[in-house]
């Protein structure tokens, strides 16, 4: 029989090892995430930008519509390979980067990513049939066959926020002697009050980044001078779209937020650089946290007390509650949090803008700085997604299961960890440049737009 | 067979499959780069390129299964295998990076000439790290070189060694063979008679080499790693290999033949033989000292991931045998624009969706904010993403779009 050595004995959790290379064993972590949660913006919201203009060629036969989304049919495929090879990092990571935590606990979560993979195939396979089918089915069912694509951007982004949700608020085990016993899989991924308001958050975030983000690079194209009919709908369509998401996302940050008060006090303690346990707790915006205190902030008296508890006068745990040990670094986690609620802020102004005037003019703003804060609204929605994600990972440490494991006992034991980093780090640099190219690339073929508008259209002077 | 062993079963047929599927897509890269100069080696990589193309990424997923189903069903065994084997594990993760950018790079724009020559290096050189990189990881674990614990085995030597080296090998011939097998298929199919012929050439070149290294190989594992050569040489597991050697030599003769359809089974089969014999060989062991029974996560976890894998097959079989319909009968190959009926612009509605849309805003905010318990928060969510949906669908109508 094979392998029979003498018995050594099974560890139910691997033991924690001495890694002196934590710190980048994280950053590792971080940057692989901050490369892939762009890209899935896209996966999660280009789907149904393109098949929203592919049906209204369905209903009018205006081919401007159908060269719009076939050409934004090719972007979408190009970033959706990257978004699978990037994610795939991931996977690899979670293993070579914390093999105790998925000793540990990957039975816990594990079944998140099982049917992530499924939720995978679906889209692989169905965005393959659709970008490739193209001029091979009727159009209606080739819009049929993007719709599978829709629905997995939303059961994939379901299942891995499950497994986030559960970090951040764990549940469905017990612990003996380091390892998960009477696991209830559904209960701890389904079952846990945090998932749903961070799925519709992260869900809500997928379209207002990849509706800015292509909203900019028409709105680039317009400053530009390229105005024509085609490059108006290609502007209005995720503009529209992303500013009709963008209020709601006040509405749900809100809620998120009160969840973290319940679950994670000492997170949003350190979100409002809240150092004493406070009554009647007062928000603080801008500013720096230095010395058990907020400075050069502009205090707004009893309103984290209101927000949190919907009570002025209610009792809000400062970072007192535990040891020093225990907290999280608080100005980073600050600093992204106030990033993140700004640049929310400032997105939601803009968009008002947008819908009033196109509902109530029927077109687009006209003022040249308006196409200057599309431009910057772009950027601007991916600095708040990335901000979001910091102000809840590193909100969340020294644990990486909160309350449960810390990062430290998480981490392998393998040496290499900056060489693996710095490769990581130049192998992205290359990724980022290829991306940039394929864009350029895609941009730059020539529209073919018939040359005569259908009959219907001629009315409206169409180029 | 125990609960326990279920997964294990599974976490093999997703191997099987990945080899089968993804395999041929990395061969293909192997063709891409080995096509030489000229017009004939441009014909060959344009033909690898888009025979793989529309496929690629649901092959890939096959991967992304194995390690979920490996952690989730014995997430020691898989701690201990990743962190002792990160090295080869990431050689192959960076490969994949690279795979998948240079797809991304042809999908995305015609090349020209230079930036072609040096992507095409890429994707084949990266073709052939990634099988080689996990054929080794594979290696170690079949030899008995990943102990448990976090990184607690060698951490070059475990992969880096007479049976790792020879099943990395074999990951690429066998790669290099699927792919020109069915690359011969889909060459014959599209009535690319001598490009068929080229990957005909290619196939019997490659079965020579795979056959060679197999056979070679038992010397090498009954030397490096002899449990694993008993196992492989003496009752199922030997059955396995036998049938295994008996459908790669069929394949042989089927390519030969010229009957690509059948033999593209029997090569999978001879695949699919191969990793059982495995399988058979290694039981009831997972790593040294750690038999399956041991590693396996709790009843309910290995029930809750039965059961979802059992409903996943339900949809993605179905999806894959779509795919690969429209693959294999030739639709992706040439535009053949079907009868599209014209279609015609419907009669304007009354714009009422809005108020709609700005009353389930309204609705989803109240229930969000202020009610915000159970029932009312799945209200509120519902009503927010009704607002959004039906916002965007009335402010985005074709005559709105055309502006005054
Ligand atoms: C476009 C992006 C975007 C915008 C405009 C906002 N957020 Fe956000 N936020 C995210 C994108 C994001 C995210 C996708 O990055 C996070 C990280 C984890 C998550 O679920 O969503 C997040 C997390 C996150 C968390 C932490 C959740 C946790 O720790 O579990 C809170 C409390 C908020 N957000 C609150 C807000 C508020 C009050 C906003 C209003 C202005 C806001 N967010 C706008
Ligand atoms: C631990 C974290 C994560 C892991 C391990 C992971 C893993 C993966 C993998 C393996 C893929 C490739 C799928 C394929 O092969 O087709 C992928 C793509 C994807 N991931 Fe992630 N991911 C993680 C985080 C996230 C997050 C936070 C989200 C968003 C909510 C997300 C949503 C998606 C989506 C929608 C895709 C589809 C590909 C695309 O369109 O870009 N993932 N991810
Ligand atoms: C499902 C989604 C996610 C999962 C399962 C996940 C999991 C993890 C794990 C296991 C770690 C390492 C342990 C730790 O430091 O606590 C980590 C750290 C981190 N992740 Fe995530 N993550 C997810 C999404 C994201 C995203 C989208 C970002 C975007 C930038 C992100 C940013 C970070 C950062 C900044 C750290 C380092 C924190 C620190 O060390 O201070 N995470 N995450």
């Amino acid at each position: 029989m094979p392998f029979d050595l003498p018995g050594q004995l099974l560890a139910a959790a691997l033991a924690p090892v001495e890694q002196e290379h934590l710190l980048e064993a994280r950053q590792m972590q971080a940057l692989s995430f901050a490369v892939h949660i762009p890209l899935v913006c896209f996966g999660i919201a280009f789907p149904s930008m393109v098949l929203l203009v592919e049906s209204l060629y369905v209903r009018t036969g205006d081919e401007t519509y159908r060269t719009l989304a076939k050409r934004w049919s090719k972007v979408m495929i190009s970033l959706f390979a990257v978004g699978v090879v990037t994610g795939t990092i991931l996977s690899f990571e979670m293993g070579l980067l914390w093999p105790n935590f998925m000793a540990s606990f990957g039975d816990v979560f594990g079944l998140a990513f099982g049917l992530e993979g499924f939720s995978f195939f679906l889209e692989a396979i169905f965005i393959a049939i659709y970008v490739y089918g193209w001029d091979r089915m009727s159009s209606r069912t080739h819009l049929l066959c993007g719709v599978p694509v829709v629905i997995a951007g939303l059961t994939g982004s379901l299942f891995v926020i499950s497994v986030n949700a559960w970090m951040n608020h764990p549940s469905g085990f017990r612990l003996q002697d380091g390892a998960a016993v009477d696991v209830k899989p559904w209960t701890a991924l389904f079952g846990n009050g945090h998932l749903w308001p961070e799925l519709t958050h992260m869900y809500l975030a997928g379209y207002i980044v990849a509706g800015f983000l292509v909203a900019a690079a028409y709105a680039w194209g317009w400053l530009r001078g390229r105005r024509g009919r085609y490059e108006r709908v290609a502007l209005a369509v995720p503009l529209t779209i992303a500013a009709l998401a963008s209020p709601v996302q006040l509405v749900v940050g809100d809620w998120i937020a009160r969840r973290v008060a319940d679950d994670q006090p000492t997170k949003l303690a350190a979100f409002e650089g809240l150092a004493q346990t406070t009554r009647g707790a007062p928000i603080h915006v801008l500013g720096w946290y230095d010395d058990g205190e907020v400075r050069y902030g502009v205090e707004i008296p009893k309103l984290l007390s209101l927000l949190a508890k919907h009570d002025p006068d209610a009792t809000i745990r400062g970072l007192d509650a535990v040891p020093p040990a225990d907290r999280p670094p608080v100005n980073v986690v600050r600093v992204a949090f106030q990033t993140m609620v700004g640049i929310g802020t400032m997105l939601a102004a803009l968009s008002v803008l947008h819908l009033v005037t196109w509902h109530r003019r029927r077109r687009l703003m006209q003022a040249r700085w308006f196409y200057w804060a599309v431009l910057a609204a772009g950027p601007l929605s991916l600095v708040a997604l990335i901000a979001g994600w910091v102000a809840t990972e590193v909100g969340r440490q020294p644990w990486v299961v909160y309350g449960v494991m810390r990062t430290s006992a998480a981490v392998t034991g393998a040496g290499g960890v900056p060489v693996g980093y710095a490769t990581l780090v130049v192998v992205y640099l290359g990724l980022g440049v290829a991306v940039a190219w394929i864009l350029r690339r895609l941009a730059q073929r020539p529209l073919d737009l018939p040359s005569e508008p259908p009959p219907i259209l001629e009315a409206h002077g169409a180029r | 067979m125990a609960l326990a062993d279920v997964p294990a079963i599974l976490i093999l047929v997703g191997l099987a499959a990945y080899v089968v599927f993804a395999g041929a897509d990395f061969g293909a890269g192997l063709w891409y780069l080995l096509a030489g100069p000229g017009r004939r080696g441009r014909a060959i990589r344009d033909f690898c390129y888009h025979a793989m193309a529309p496929v690629w990424e649901a092959n890939h997923v096959w991967l992304i299964y194995v390690l979920v189903v490996a952690w989730t069903a014995y997430p020691t065994a898989f701690g201990s295998i990743a962190s002792t084997l990160a090295l080869p594990l990431f050689v192959a993760a960076v490969g994949i990076i690279l795979r998948g950018t240079a797809y991304a790079l042809r999908s995305g724009a015609v090349m020209d000439g230079e930036t072609e020559g040096a992507t095409g290096f890429v994707f084949g050189a990266s073709s052939i790290l990634t099988p080689f990189a996990l054929g080794a990881a594979i290696g170690a674990i079949a030899s008995g070189r990943v102990p448990v614990g976090n990184a607690a085995g060698d951490l070059v030597a475990s992969w880096l060694n007479a049976t790792s080296i020879l099943i990395g090998a074999l990951a690429v011939a066998t790669a290099g063979y699927l792919a020109a097998v069915y690359l011969a298929g889909d060459a014959a199919r599209a009535g690319e008679a001598a490009l068929a012929r080229a990957f005909r050439a290619r196939a019997e070149a490659m079965a020579v080499v795979t056959g060679a290294l197999a056979v070679g190989g038992l010397a090498v594992l009954r030397h490096d790693a002899r449990p694993l050569f008993d196992g492989l040489t003496s009752g199922a597991g030997l059955a396995a290999v036998l049938v295994s050697a008996a459908a790669g030599v069929a394949t042989l003769g089927l390519v030969r033949a010229g009957r690509y359809e059948p033999a593209r089974v029997s090569a999978a089969l001879a695949v699919a033989a191969i990793v059982a014999g495995w399988g058979i060989a290694q039981s009831p062991y997972l790593l040294p000292g750690l038999t399956i029974e041991q590693a396996a996560a709790g009843r309910s976890t290995l029930w809750a991931l039965l059961i979802s894998i059992a409903a996943g097959l339900v949809i993605l079989v179905p999806s894959l045998a779509l795919l690969y319909g429209l693959l294999l009968r030739g639709r992706f190959d040439t535009e053949a624009p079907t009868a599209d009926e014209v279609p015609h612009p419907r009669a304007r509605r009354a714009p009422r969706g809005l108020a709609a849309a700005a009353l389930a805003l309204l609705a989803g905010g109240v229930a969000l904010t202020l009610l915000g318990a159970g029932a009312a928060l799945a209200v509120g969510v519902v009503a927010l993403f009704a607002y959004v949906g039906i916002g965007a669908i009335e402010l985005l109508r074709p005559e709105k779009l055309e502006g005054d």
